[in-house]
């Protein structure tokens, strides 16, 4: 028990309330049951904590643990796993590990900036950024074979990482008038977004849509202005 | 039942190095396969389908790919020797995040740093022994990232070693003048064999920069 509440103890979350990579790291430490506090930064005006906590990228999320920190949110959520051994996020199998981790880079190096792409086009341009998203997506759908998460059975470490395609996918399809992933080009897909959205902890910890909508838009409509031709 | 260890690399690619000091320090035996990216093999082609990218660990038939993920893979099936990542999870989780800094901006910097010109080459150039000081900094007293001996940052790293002579040269700068802490860890690495045995030649690569740079018009 003593050990326990060691461990539970001083865990703190720094995070902003929409920042999908942070989101990630409260899905981890709740489907955990891990007890911890959250820090809400403005990146406008960093509070000295966030800078001691993470010097080199100055960026959220950070774990905090006992005064010791823990940078990039892929890290953090492998030092959770191999804190709090309950309800395991990676097979104990190498292989599975290494798909498990390999989808989750994909997510963030692939699927993620081209639909972003797509997502900051408007016209021809991003018709062809749709398309490029697809050939990403396309893999996706291929390892959901068989499978009700990309974990398997339950919620996994890719789920995790992934599980921003859930929602904010939804938010940008709608905020930039694209449809990406259409039910009958990935049925499987398709399935694993409501499944993983309304999943125990997940559907309770979605930051509010609305307010998502309209910072998306904010978003786009800068980017959209920065991309026209002055 | 023998394991069957197979890696698809491409002989200059640093993270094909990175694999090939890991095997060699945990005493893997392998059979080496090069690839001609030009021409990639059908067996690439299947074991890494999505990037069709070197290097892959490919070990009883199935298949690793992306090099981080490989070093992390070998660690876990390879434990009783050498190991790479510490047993601690704060300390390994430092380790993890400082050989992801190496992938995020080491290659990209250093390749910038000497394929630009003007402010861009400049503002590379800057970043880049940014990166190295933090690396310096975050080195510490230690002899190697691992501690006594070489861990997962170490092996991220010191491929990048066969590109430091060609990025001082077109970068114009001197890592030992300037960072004599990472040189002195950089010679502590080539000390190994499974470092010094794995890197590529480095005049090979130095031609490969050069003709990189004539045709983007830059010689």
């Amino acid at each position: 028990m003593e050990t326990h509440s060691k461990k539970m103890a001083e865990v703190k979350l720094f995070r902003t309330w929409s920042s999908r990579f942070a989101l990630r790291i409260v899905w981890a430490l709740k489907l955990k049951d891990v007890q911890y506090d959250t820090i809400f930064e403005d990146l406008s005006n960093k509070s000295p904590l966030l800078l001691q906590y993470n010097p080199v990228h100055k960026k959220v999320p950070v774990l905090g643990h006992n005064g010791k920190s823990v940078a990039e949110s892929l890290v953090i959520l492998e030092y959770i796993e191999e804190t709090w051994k309950q309800n395991p996020l990676l097979s104990e199998d190498p292989h599975e590990r290494a798909v498990a981790r390999f989808w989750a880079k994909f997510g963030d190096e692939k699927v993620l900036p081209s639909i972003w792409e797509a997502f900051n086009s408007e016209g021809k341009e991003q018709e062809e950024g749709i398309v490029k998203a697809k050939e990403n997506l396309k893999y996706l759908e291929e390892e959901l074979k068989g499978k009700k998460f990309f974990g398997g059975e339950h919620i996994g470490f890719a789920d995790i990482a992934l599980g921003w395609l859930a929602e904010y996918e939804n938010v940008f399809e709608e905020v930039a008038s694209m449809k990406v992933i259409a039910e009958d080009e990935f049925p499987l897909l398709s399935e694993w977004k409501r499944t993983f959205a309304d999943a125990p902890i997940i559907k309770e910890n979605w930051p509010p849509r609305d307010k998502l909508v309209t910072r998306y838009q904010a978003f786009r409509e800068t980017n959209l202005l920065n991309k026209a031709p002055k | 039942m023998a394991d069957e260890v197979v890696l698809l690399d491409f002989w200059p690619s640093p993270f094909g190095v990175r694999l090939r000091i890991a095997l060699a320090e945990k005493g893997i035996k392998y059979e080496y396969k090069e690839e001609d990216l030009e021409n990639k093999s059908p067996l690439l082609l299947q074991s890494n389908p999505v990037y069709k990218q070197i290097p892959v660990l490919i070990h009883n038939g199935k298949a690793v790919c992306e090099s981080l993920i490989a070093l992390q893979y070998i660690d876990e099936v390879w434990n009783d020797k050498a190991p790479l990542l510490p047993f601690d999870p704060y300390l390994r989780s430092q380790a993890k995040f400082w050989a992801d800094f190496v992938d995020k901006k080491i290659y990209d910097l250093g390749r910038k740093a000497c394929t630009t010109k003007g402010k861009e080459h400049e503002a590379a150039q800057k970043e880049f022994m940014n990166c190295i000081k933090s690396l310096e900094v975050e080195l510490g007293d230690k002899p190697f990232f691992g501690g006594e001996t070489l861990g997962v940052v170490d092996v991220s790293l010191v491929p990048f070693f066969s590109w430091f002579s060609v990025y001082e040269k077109f970068g114009n700068f001197s890592i030992e003048l300037e960072c004599p802490k990472f040189n002195a860890w950089i010679k502590r690495c080539l000390e190994k064999e499974s470092v010094s045995k794995s890197l590529p030649d480095q005049d090979k690569i130095f031609e490969i920069f050069v003709d990189i740079r004539k045709k983007l018009g830059m010689e």
